[in-house]
């Protein structure tokens, strides 16, 4: 009963983490618009759509801890991540920005903030999603068993 | 502590850091600008910058502005009439910001007609006839030239000397500007270098009565 009880335990602590990043990145995020009033770009308004509604669907599944909200918190989270990482190709040059739809009005590459040359808001963007993901995965597989 | 709690009162403090990180953001932003406002006017005032009012002024709105801007349009008889309410005591300083697409055709104009002497008459009909060239989803500059004999201009000369690349520097040197002071949506207002703490009337008004107060 107490071994139930632990993993139980840690399983709600990686989905508590998982929250806690989308809230701070969902934060950070409007942060950066609202406050230091960055005009979000195309692609990181699709990576918003994302992000924002991980934060209420993750705390619904912490309230009465819900296993299915890994199978609906995935595929939101998986997709932030592609165009993340996609957005991350951009903004390093390797793909080149005229062959995307976004050089229109805000560019997706413009660099806004650059802390110690790597930590840029597309870069702080990937990291949360991979964390979210790999978490998640790990969730799933534990779950699983 | 039961698990529902952990997360409300994460939830609670992650928003009570983004409040404060905001408030300290904000301060932090207006010391820094009001440091520039004194040690490095000439960001927010430069030589071709067009003024209104008395030069003994000592309350100055600069006010970073698009022609084709409607809220800029919506905004300018207030500005005259917080003008006209305290004679005398307020400087208003007209920058560009023409973030509209296009819409530097429009500053040029504006910048030939300075050439005429008729400035604001330009501008006041500009503002006025906005909303037949400026249309959101149709923009046709062409049919501003109609409107502009209103304001007394000579239009082949306005033709002729909207082409002038100085005025084409001295818009690249306004968006300049507005890029060090932060200016990403028009119109933007300064008072004595503090910008409004959130956008609208109220708060300008708010803004230049402390300066006012703090002057006279």
């Amino acid at each position: 009963m107490t071994r139930i009880d632990k993993t139980n335990n840690s399983n709600w602590t990686i989905l508590f983490i998982c929250w806690l990043i989308a809230s701070i990145s969902t934060l950070g995020s409007l942060f950066f618009s609202e406050i230091m009033k960055f005009p979000p770009c195309v692609l990181c308004w699709y990576q918003r759509i994302c992000l924002f509604p991980l934060v209420l669907m993750l705390s619904m599944g912490l309230f009465s801890f819900d296993k299915s909200v890994v199978k609906y918190a995935l595929p939101l989270a998986l997709a932030g991540w592609f165009i993340a990482f996609y957005h991350n190709l951009l903004y390093a040059g390797i793909i080149p920005e005229s062959i995307q739809p976004c050089s229109q009005g805000v560019s997706c590459t413009e660099d806004y903030i650059n802390l110690f040359g790597i930590f840029t808001i597309p870069m702080l963007s990937l990291i949360s999603f991979s964390t979210i993901v790999a978490l998640l995965f790990i969730l799933k597989r534990r779950l699983s068993k | 502590m039961k698990k529902q709690h952990i997360v409300l009162l994460s939830g609670i403090l992650l928003i009570l850091a983004f409040v404060i990180g905001g408030y300290f953001y904000k301060n932090q932003q207006s010391k820094k600008l009001g440091f520039m406002a004194k040690e490095n006017v000439s960001t927010f005032i430069r030589e071709h910058s067009s003024t209104l009012g008395n030069d003994d002024a000592k309350v100055y709105i600069v006010e970073f502005m698009d022609p084709a801007c409607e809220t800029c349009s919506a905004f300018y008889p207030y500005v005259k009439n917080l003008m006209a309410a305290n004679p005398g005591k307020i400087k208003l300083i007209i920058r560009y910001a023409p973030f509209h697409e296009g819409s530097d055709y429009f500053v040029k104009i504006l910048e030939a007609a300075k050439r005429q002497g008729k400035y604001w008459e330009t501008l006041t009909v500009m503002f006025q006839s906005q909303s037949y060239w400026a249309s959101h989803h149709n923009p046709q500059p062409e049919l501003i030239w109609q409107f502009l004999p209103n304001a007394g201009l000579n239009l082949d000369k306005i033709a002729n000397d909207m082409n002038d690349p100085e005025i084409a520097k001295l818009i690249e040197q306004d968006l300049a500007d507005a890029k060090t002071l932060n200016v990403r949506k028009t119109p933007e207002f300064f008072v004595n270098g503090n910008p409004l703490p959130s956008f609208g009337y109220d708060q300008l008004k708010a803004l230049v009565e402390a300066e006012i107060q703090a002057n006279y």
